[in-house]
């Protein structure tokens, strides 16, 4: 390992380590990635890989506009090393109420320049075929898309070290001090230490409010052409909103293999990682009311991951100031791959003095959100 | 009286309420130590159900397609089983099991090829799940021509003819004889038959077996029914070339490489016992066999594993293996101790035949950065030498992400690199979501789990 | 080639990528498909042509459409008469 101190130390080479690295890197700090496995293997790995804007509120709305905004600027190379495919989304209304949300979701939408085209029953029909009838309507929001995270994880750590950062995996971290990281009997120093660690995030920064949230998916053989868009109920907001012990929402989207990747549930049960099957059958059977074509399809592999949650549902970005030299880029919930970019933008200009493209107070670690409250 | 029946009621697409057989004894694998066990447990006034996901019983080495092709002690143990109550359920698939609490009954939740699913719950399970084919990539090993030696003997068995088929066998280990034999007694031009093992350690091997006549006059009168074809020590197959299909193979010894204009390659290197249900379960596993105590039960209570699953063995191991744990599955309480002695004495040359037939450095070195490793997701080797293990690779690559889960890229990926294979998850065996729905419906009322919460 | 034997002969009509052919009762469509020259039984995802591998359920290499439903092994299915078997030359995606 090169001798000279670097400016600064990313814990954890997932999607947010990793798009903090090449940040960085790119305003001239030499920047060190620290993963105590293989990069993207943690909480990235687990992913459904959607990149969406999402308005559970209009913080969330704000960043997830940013980040894909930035995914869309991203190389050629890293976009086609993500496999992104801006299949869009189309949420999915059940009934006249959730149509009157979708209504207004549009305009909030149209108000921070995102398309969003309201779909009645029949275009909904037509735009997702193998969608039940008798559903109110939707929105399709074209300018979403889908990557395979693990590949864009290794495309921007590769971007990051011709930028000439390093990145040093199976090296796990311990504990986090004041200018410096633990590494066994090492100690490594720099001026900055970033917390991208993802769901454990907690386990290195004890006072983050950051918790893991399982969630359950289910990935099929190719059957091209089934979805073309990601399809989402309107529930899902519901389901991540609420922090109860446990939920389903029914979530489709297609892979660029032509596989089908079904979600998603949401649980509270520490770090448990086992397929709880009255969960799974739960979201399958939700998945199966809104496309009972699904049903029919054959499964290969069903996985469980671990969501960073936090009780605001905002990630936390920015410093810590208990900690001389730490910031934090965590907390991410359901959206770390959508907002890695965004989350790394902001941290970078933070770090580097300057003003953020979005305001940035909302999502300050320190913003007073008490740990152990969910 | 004859209870072979069938799988006949179907559960509905929706898999709820479905319909449960709840039986004693539930065997997933119809080959010898499944048959054995069955008919051991069903003897034993046990209620059986045997699972297999072939058309018909008998697994690899019984595999018929009319009784009257069958050897002695294979039509024995069929006709055997016929005459008990146990049910026999052919061409269903395990894709979930949960051995919940002592009070939980064993739930096991199957496919049927043409769609439905079936729900058993049992007091005891019996694993008697086999073996398959190690395969090592090498170039053109995807062209269509190139199949497993057992893979040949199974396709032939199944009803192919192979009749005036220019074939070459290369490869290693004892399957290779029979097949041999077999290929040339339905008429196929065999080329060659090559057996990567150096002449030395075959020779030993051979030796060895003086102990045991009946084997090596098998093995004699193998080697009498393909007379005419060259068999070769210490040679193998370095690639396989073809435009849409196999059209020639490349061979190699110690001093020389040739080629060989043939339509079909038998290769495979050993082979590998499917401990993918023994794992998921969590039982103990060893050198890559699930571990059994001297009644064939594995570490968790009330799971049993017999046959090739616990450490390949050959027929005669299986049979006695399976005899065993059907009993101890059954509950009888005493181990038939000469059971006990045959078992032990052919594990010692279960042992041997491990050592003779290793595979040679050269074979493991044999493929190039662009041969295919993962055929699923059609993953070359280029692509995943760099990396570390297989979990790495299964996330950067896709490989051993497709629809055979690693069962064929798995053995190939820790006989190259040295990597063990990952976490074993439901589905065992890639099934329709409606399956999945029923197995997680059956499994969650089945399982002991206290994590429920209430608004389900 | 084509004739629609009564079953119980010995032989059953399947139909194998459009053209009706009598196989014998009894074997796999496997064994059936591999008699009548298949070679391709699928395409892999790059598009190169696949056939049987291990013959008994495990490589997944051969799978075929059967009776409308895809990916189905085809070493572990028997013949059955009116069958609709549908290999890579029919289909232009994978399996």
């Amino acid at each position: 390992m090169n001798d000279r101190r670097p400016d600064a130390i990313v814990v954890g080479a997932g999607v947010v380590g990793a798009a903090c690295a090449v940040a960085l890197a790119r305003d001239g700090l030499r920047v060190l990635v620290l993963d105590a496995d293989a990069a993207a293997l943690g909480t990235t790995a687990a992913g459904m890989g959607h990149l969406v804007v999402m308005d559970d509120s209009p913080e969330q709305l704000a960043l997830t506009r940013y980040s894909t905004s930035l995914w869309r600027a991203q190389s050629d190379a890293v976009r086609a090393a993500s496999e992104l495919d801006w299949c869009g989304t189309v949420w999915v209304a059940e009934d006249e109420t959730q149509l009157d949300a979708v209504r207004a979701k549009q305009r909030l939408y149209s108000e921070h320049g995102v398309d969003a085209e309201l779909l009645d029953q029949t275009s909904l029909i037509e735009a997702e075929p193998q969608l039940r009838p008798g559903l109110a309507g939707g929105l399709l929001v074209p300018s979403d898309g889908v990557i395979y995270q693990p590949s864009a994880t290794v495309a921007l750590l590769a971007l990051a070290r011709e930028l000439g950062a390093e990145v040093l995996e199976r090296m796990p971290v311990e504990e986090i001090i004041p200018c410096g990281v633990r590494c066994g009997v090492d100690t490594l120093r720099a001026d900055i230490i970033v917390n991208a660690a993802g769901a454990s995030a907690a386990s290195l920064t004890p006072a983050l409010p950051v918790v893991p949230r399982k969630g359950h998916l289910v990935i099929t053989e190719r059957h091209p052409g089934f979805c073309r868009h990601q399809v989402v109920e309107l529930g899902y907001l519901t389901s991540a909103h609420v922090m109860t012990s446990e939920s389903v929402a029914f979530n489709v989207q297609p892979r660029s293999t032509g596989q089908v990747l079904i979600g998603s549930s949401r649980e509270l049960v520490g770090w448990d990682a086992s397929v709880n099957r009255r969960v799974l059958s739960r979201m399958i059977a939700r998945a199966c009311s809104f496309m009972p074509g699904l049903a029919a399809l054959t499964a290969v592999r069903t996985w469980t991951g671990f969501r960073p949650a936090t009780p605001d549902k905002l990630p936390l970005i920015g410093r810590w100031p208990e900690v001389p030299g730490l910031w934090i880029a965590a907390g991410h919930e359901g959206l770390g791959i959508t907002t890695s970019l965004g989350t790394a933008a902001i941290l970078a200009d933070l770090v580097a003095g300057r003003e953020p493209a979005i305001d940035a107070a909302p999502y300050a670690p320190d913003r007073g959100v008490p740990a152990g409250v969910h | 009286m004859t209870a072979v029946a069938d799988a006949g009621a179907s559960l509905g697409v929706s898999g709820e309420g479905a319909g449960a057989t709840t039986v004693d004894v539930v065997i997933v694998g119809a080959g010898p130590a499944g048959i054995a066990a069955a008919v051991r447990a069903a003897e034993s006034r046990r209620r059986v159900v045997v699972l297999d996901e072939a058309p018909n019983v008998g697994g690899q080495i019984w595999r018929h397609r009319s009784r009257d092709t069958l050897g002695a002690e294979a039509r024995l143990w069929i006709d055997r089983l016929s005459r008990t109550n146990a049910e026999v359920r052919r061409g269903v698939a395990v894709v979930d099991v949960v051995v919940g609490g002592d009070d939980a009954p064993i739930v096991v939740v199957a496919e049927r090829h043409r769609g439905g699913a079936e729900v058993i719950r049992a007091s005891a399970l019996v694993i008697a799940t086999g073996a398959r084919e190690r395969f090592v990539p090498f170039p053109g090993w995807t062209l269509p021509g190139v199949m497993g030696i057992g893979g040949a003997q199974a396709l032939l068995k199944q009803g192919a003819t192979f009749r005036g088929k220019r074939v070459v066998i290369a490869g290693t280990g004892p399957l290779i004889l029979p097949v041999a034999a077999s290929l040339t007694d339905a008429g196929a031009r065999v080329l060659l038959v090559a057996e990567q093992a150096p002449f030395q350690a075959v020779r030993d091997f051979a030796i060895s077996l003086l102990t045991q006549p009946d084997t090596l006059l098998q093995a004699a009168l193998y080697r009498l029914a393909f007379l005419r074809t060259p068999y070769a020590m210490g040679t193998w197959v370095t690639s396989a070339s073809g435009t849409d299909r196999l059209a020639a193979v490349t061979v190699a010894n110690a001093r020389s490489t040739w080629s060989l204009p043939c339509d079909v390659l038998c290769t495979g290197y050993g082979l590998v016992p499917n401990i993918e249900m023994p794992r998921f379960l969590g039982c103990a596993t060893a050198d890559g066999a699930a571990v059994v105590d001297e009644r064939q039960a594995t570490t968790v209570p009330r799971v049993f594993a017999a046959g090739e699953v616990t450490g390949v063995g050959g027929v005669t191991l299986a049979i006695v293996e399976g005899e065993i744990a059907g009993a101890a599955a059954a509950g009888v309480a005493r181990v038939d101790p000469s059971l006990v002695r045959r078992r032990h004495a052919l594990r010692a040359v279960a042992r041997r035949m491990d050592r003779t037939f290793a595979v040679r450095p050269e074979i493991r070195s044999l493929a190039r950065g662009d041969t295919i490793i993962c055929r699923c997701e059609d993953v070359r080797c280029a692509a995943i030498a760099s990396l570390s293990g297989s979990r790495q690779a299964k996330l950067y690559t896709r490989a051993g992400m497709g629809a055979c889960q690693g069962r064929v890229c798995g053995p190939a990926l820790e006989l190259l690199f040295g990597w063990q294979s990952g976490t074993v998850r439901s589905p065992l065996e890639p099934a329709r979501l409606s399956t999945l729905s029923t197995a997680a419906l059956a499994g969650a009322a089945a399982s002991t789990d206290t994590l429920h919460s209430s608004g389900s | 080639m084509s004739t629609r034997l009564p079953s119980g002969s010995g032989w059953v009509t399947v139909s194998a990528d459009g053209r009706p052919v009598r196989v014998p009762a009894g074997v796999t469509v496997a064994a059936a498909l591999t008699d009548l020259g298949v070679a391709a039984f699928r395409r892999s995802v790059s598009g190169e042509p696949r056939g049987p591998l291990c013959g008994m359920g495990t490589c997944y290499e051969c799978r075929v459409t059967i009776d409308g439903v895809a990916h189905r092994r085809a070493c572990l299915v028997l013949v059955s008469d009116g069958m609709q078997v549908t290999t890579a030359a029919a289909t232009q995606e994978s399996p």
